[in-house]
């Protein structure tokens, strides 16, 4: 499996998801935003977290319209998988891949934690290592990540099973206090309908290893890997 | 001829910060009155911040060398060998007056400056630190204050990409009107790849790179050199403002340009901009430097010479380059958006020539604007010595049970969690001991090497005996660092204190001095960075005498390492070192009976040593793993935050006759840990101390969900907890 990780002006994940997509046995190379074209064979696009362009302008408003996402919309269009995390997300929404908008944690503060997500379903590239409302322990560090959308979306989202992760306790409940940012429903990502691209804001990147907080986060990374038989 | 074309008047001379002496000294220097130009340049190059005139003297006490030290104090950031072909470049630096006036853009630049400072060298920022106090909670600027340096260092850092992994913070109403924000960088570069200031080579070109230049921060530096009033807010203009993308961005082209071979010599503008960096530059290499502002890229219109040589914009390099790379160079800044402008050349005349629209608008000779800065050796008092306080003679207004649960839930000894998860500590995929602990932990690259990172000093010690509070903080450090299974390596040290014009304050700073230096030279943990803030005072109201010192150390091995939690029940918890119930100056004496007196805690540094060796070497023999250094409030206070961390209770049946629990429990004894092993291994352990005359007892076992005292009502780990955590939150939305 190959990967391209875009890195924007102010992209600061790139190693991190680098690091985590080479250990579960993808190919994993950084791609320039001003690119015209996507490497030859990328199986997985990923947009890392950061600040793109310092988000001085919306989140992922600038990095939405750089150059290398019209490769990136035709890649998904082809129903190529695409994962955007955190600033990714942000990107995702700001690109049209995906509906709604990240809007400024409730508290009006950033905030880094280790985070419970309940997976929603894992009959997805993304999940399928995992089990279907499994409690996942990952990390979030994000000023705006309160999933915000109109309600005609919410419920398209709903009623389609697009959200990919919620906010949950350490038992898999969805409880307001889990639900630090605000987001609507508890959202912490969603699918496109085809189901091939994501967005989430928690960072599964970098709970890959026990010294560093744990394992839970390895699951994603061997779904998307186990997908393609030809790993490399 | 140099033409003069604004007259400089003995007022003019005391705007900028020069008394009347300094600039006889100057005018004799030159020979001639100064330009207006010269006068802005000279006095930001003699004031306090940029020249250490009060300092120079009694720094050079400080131990600076070891075998693993590659670069001490006097370039941008101090540099350890750390084995492998690495090495670790770290400093910590002050930015306390801009942060009072500007809390948010304060802290920022603060850390933007010393990420710069880092990254110069050449080494990729790791870990960023801090250390900060603030004045008393109930002052009304105070939540203010927190808020926007907190939100500001964690705005900055976050953005840059560098995880904050640990600091110290608290509170005093002696830093009321004089809040103290230091920063701490760590970097890692190769040894072979480390880039220094020194310019080499006559005719070669300076380059400046970054963003461009503005009227922000102009005389900061100076403003940084004299004590505050109540007209200080007025001096907002001079507070620079931070853009951590323009960093960002700077770190790789910096990085990029540093691998094609192209740079010779490179140098951030900090305090005092481009004066500052051009000057080092020349004077460190024996050159002389020529500018042409006409070149520099400037943000707004109609910049003089003047406000471009005192500008302290943020985000900007000067770099000296190998003749003929400029195309090279240009491209490479050019890809990440960043100015790069050729702005002059260096020469074989040890001038500082500064042309401006076709005029020399200034011609110093550029080795005495350092060398020949002012010295002085201030007069200073010794502190009077206070008297030791009797454990006896100290009576408990509550009970032993009931002061703990006061202390976990109070402004200093609270969880700081409101404060560290703003901050982005996980970024990086490398934190293996989080904010929290004795230390923060980050793993080298892929490991398995670490390095051990605190931030450390107890001011009310330091004002109370500053020989003997220097040592402690030190030794704390050397602790913590021990604490987690790290060998600690050496120390950048943040020196705020009050007036060196004051006798009893330049006494402070004298006296944490030694302290300082005893403790480094005895524990071989030298000094390799450092930054001097002075003049930390109010309406002639000093700080506390605050010298942070911030430490770095190596973990073999990040798996074998030891953190402050209970982990299992039914552990021995042990006790190691001497305990004799030292109540001066502790936070039982100032928390609970509300007495701020006596002596603090003698340290004895070969106790020290002796102690915490033997403990790191039962963390690296795989032995323990829960270990948590003896500090503020003491054994009782460790093991409460021992339980919080692990969730795990305790009991403590064992104590020592002959003193009162109060003083058994919350005495602040220095060289002291708290380990809990399996009650196998503890009879080894207690038999290997035994055998080289190190005091180990055994107090308890862990187990429950309480932390029972001798003899006291059990407290639950959820109600320690909810203490502990409730009162910084609630204080900062106001319910505290």
């Amino acid at each position: 499996m190959k990967s391209a990780v875009i890195v924007f002006p102010g992209s600061n994940r790139e190693g991190d998801v680098l690091r985590a997509l080479k250990s579960a046995g993808s190919q994993a190379e950084k791609v320039w935003h001003a690119e015209t074209e996507l490497p030859q064979g990328t199986d997985l696009v990923v947009l890392p977290g950061g600040f793109s362009y310092g988000d001085y302008l919306r989140c992922g408003a600038i990095a939405g319209r750089a150059t290398i996402m019209d490769a990136v919309r035709a890649h998904a269009a082809r129903g190529g998988l695409v994962l955007g995390i955190c600033n990714g997300f942000q990107i995702l929404c700001e690109s049209g891949l995906l509906p709604g908008i990240l809007m400024r944690n409730a508290n009006l503060k950033f905030i880094c934690h280790r985070q419970f997500l309940r997976v929603e379903r894992n009959d997805t590239a993304f999940t399928k290592a995992y089990a279907k409302h499994q409690a996942i322990d990952v990390c979030v560090a994000h000023g705006e990540g309160n999933y915000t959308a109109d309600e005609e979306t919410l419920k398209r989202l709903e009623g389609e099973g697009l959200v990919a992760f919620r906010y949950a306790d350490a038992q898999g409940h969805i409880t307001q206090d889990a639900n630090r940012n605000g987001s609507m429903n508890s959202i912490a990502g969603i699918y496109s309908t085809k189901l091939n691209v994501l967005g989430m804001m928690p960072h599964p990147e970098n709970l890959i290893e026990d010294l560093v907080g744990g394992t839970d986060g390895r699951g994603l990374f061997e779904s998307l890997v186990s997908s393609f038989p030809r790993a490399a | 001829m140099i033409r003069n074309d604004v007259a400089i008047t003995p007022e003019l001379v005391k705007e900028h910060g020069l008394k009347p002496d300094e600039y006889e000294r100057f005018v004799n220097l030159i020979g001639r009155e100064p330009t207006i130009t010269e006068l802005g340049i000279v006095s930001a190059m003699w004031n306090e911040h940029c020249s250490y005139k009060s300092s120079r003297i009694h720094l050079r006490g400080l131990p600076t060398k070891a075998p693993w030290v590659i670069q001490g104090p006097g370039e941008n950031a101090g540099v350890i060998d750390i084995g492998d072909g690495l090495a670790c470049i770290f400093k910590m630096e002050s930015h306390n007056h801009p942060s009072f006036i500007e809390p948010y853009q304060g802290a920022a630049t603060g850390v933007g400056g010393i990420l710069r400072d880092v990254f110069t060298m050449g080494a990729r920022p790791i870990a960023a630190l801090n250390f900060l106090r603030f004045g008393e909670p109930d002052h009304p600027k105070t939540p203010h204050l927190v808020s926007g340096v907190v939100a500001g260092i964690g705005g900055y850092g976050n953005s840059f990409g560098v995880p904050t992994v640990g600091g110290s913070f608290g509170f005093d109403k002696r830093y009321n009107g004089n809040i103290l924000v230091n920063a701490m960088a760590v970097g890692l570069a190769r040894t072979d790849e480390i880039w220094y200031a020194k310019a080499t080579g006559v005719g070669n070109p300076i380059v400046y790179l970054g963003s461009k230049t503005g009227r922000d921060g102009i005389h900061g530096a100076t403003m940084a050199s004299a004590e505050f009033d109540d007209a200080s807010e007025e001096k907002r203009p001079t507070v620079q403002v931070g853009d951590p993308f323009a960093e960002k961005l700077l770190l790789e082209a910096c990085l990029e340009l540093m691998k094609s071979g192209a740079v010779i010599a490179i140098q951030d503008m900090g305090a005092a901009g481009l004066t500052s960096s051009a000057v080092e530059m020349g004077a460190k290499g024996n050159l002389g430097i020529e500018l042409d502002l006409d070149k520099v890229p400037c943000r707004e219109e109609g910049m003089t010479a003047y406000e471009m040589m005192l500008s302290e914009s943020q985000e900007r390099m000067l770099m000296v380059l190998k003749p003929g790379m400029e195309k090279e160079a240009q491209a490479i800044f050019h890809k990440w958006g960043l100015d790069f402008a050729v702005i002059g050349k260096t020469t074989d005349t040890l001038r500082f020539v500064i042309k401006h629209q076709g005029e020399v608008k200034a011609d110093l000779p550029i080795k005495e604007l350092g060398d020949e800065a002012p010295l002085y050796d201030r007069p200073w008092v010794e502190s009077p010595k206070q008297p030791v306080i009797a454990p006896d003679s100290v009576k408990a207004p509550m009970s032993e049970a009931e002061a703990l649960l006061k202390l976990v839930g109070s402004p200093d000894q609270c969880s700081k969690r409101w404060v560290w998860e703003q901050y982005d500590h996980l970024i990086l995929g490398n934190t293996v001991q989080t904010p929290g602990g004795d230390a923060a932990i980050v793993r080298v690259e892929d490991g398995p090497k670490g390095l051990a990172l605190t931030t450390d000093v107890t001011p009310r010690y330091c004002e109370a005996d500053p020989f003997e509070g220097g040592k402690q903080a030190v030794a704390e450090a050397w602790r913590n660092i021990t604490a987690v299974g790290g060998l600690p390596l050496a120390i950048t040290d943040n020196l705020n204190f009050a007036s060196p014009e004051r006798p009893e304050s330049m006494g402070q700073f004298v006296g944490c001095l030694k302290g300082i230096g005893e403790a480094c030279r005895v524990l071989d943990f030298p000094v390799v960075s450092g930054n001097v803030s002075l003049y930390n005072e109010t309406n002639g109201q000093g700080i506390l005498p605050t010298p942070a010192i911030g430490g770095v150390g190596l973990v073999d091995d990040v798996t074998v390492n030891a953190s402050v939690a209970f982990k299992r029940e039914g552990e021995a918890i042990i006790l190691i070192g001497a305990t004799q119930g030292w109540l001066g100056q502790s936070i039982y004496l100032r928390d609970v009976c509300g007495r701020e007196e006596g002596a603090p805690p003698p340290v004895d540094l070969a106790t020290e040593k002796r102690n915490g060796d033997f403990v790191r070497q039962l963390i690296r023999s795989g032995q323990v793993t829960t270990v948590h250094d003896l500090s503020d409030g003491g054994i009782a206070l460790a093991l409460a935050e021992m339980a919080m961390a692990g969730g795990v209770g305790a009991e403590i049946t064992a104590f020592p006759e002959g003193f009162p629990l109060h003083a058994f429990l919350f005495g602040e004894d220095q060289a002291r840990y708290l380990i809990a092993v399996d009650e196998d291994v503890a009879a080894d352990i207690l038999y290997e101390a035994g055998a080289v005359g190190i005091p180990a007892v055994t107090l308890g076992l862990t187990g429950g969900d309480a932390l029972i005292l001798p003899g006291q009502q059990a407290i639950s780990v959820k109600q320690l907890k909810a203490a502990h955590e409730a009162w910084l939150p609630n204080y900062m939305t106001g319910k505290a």
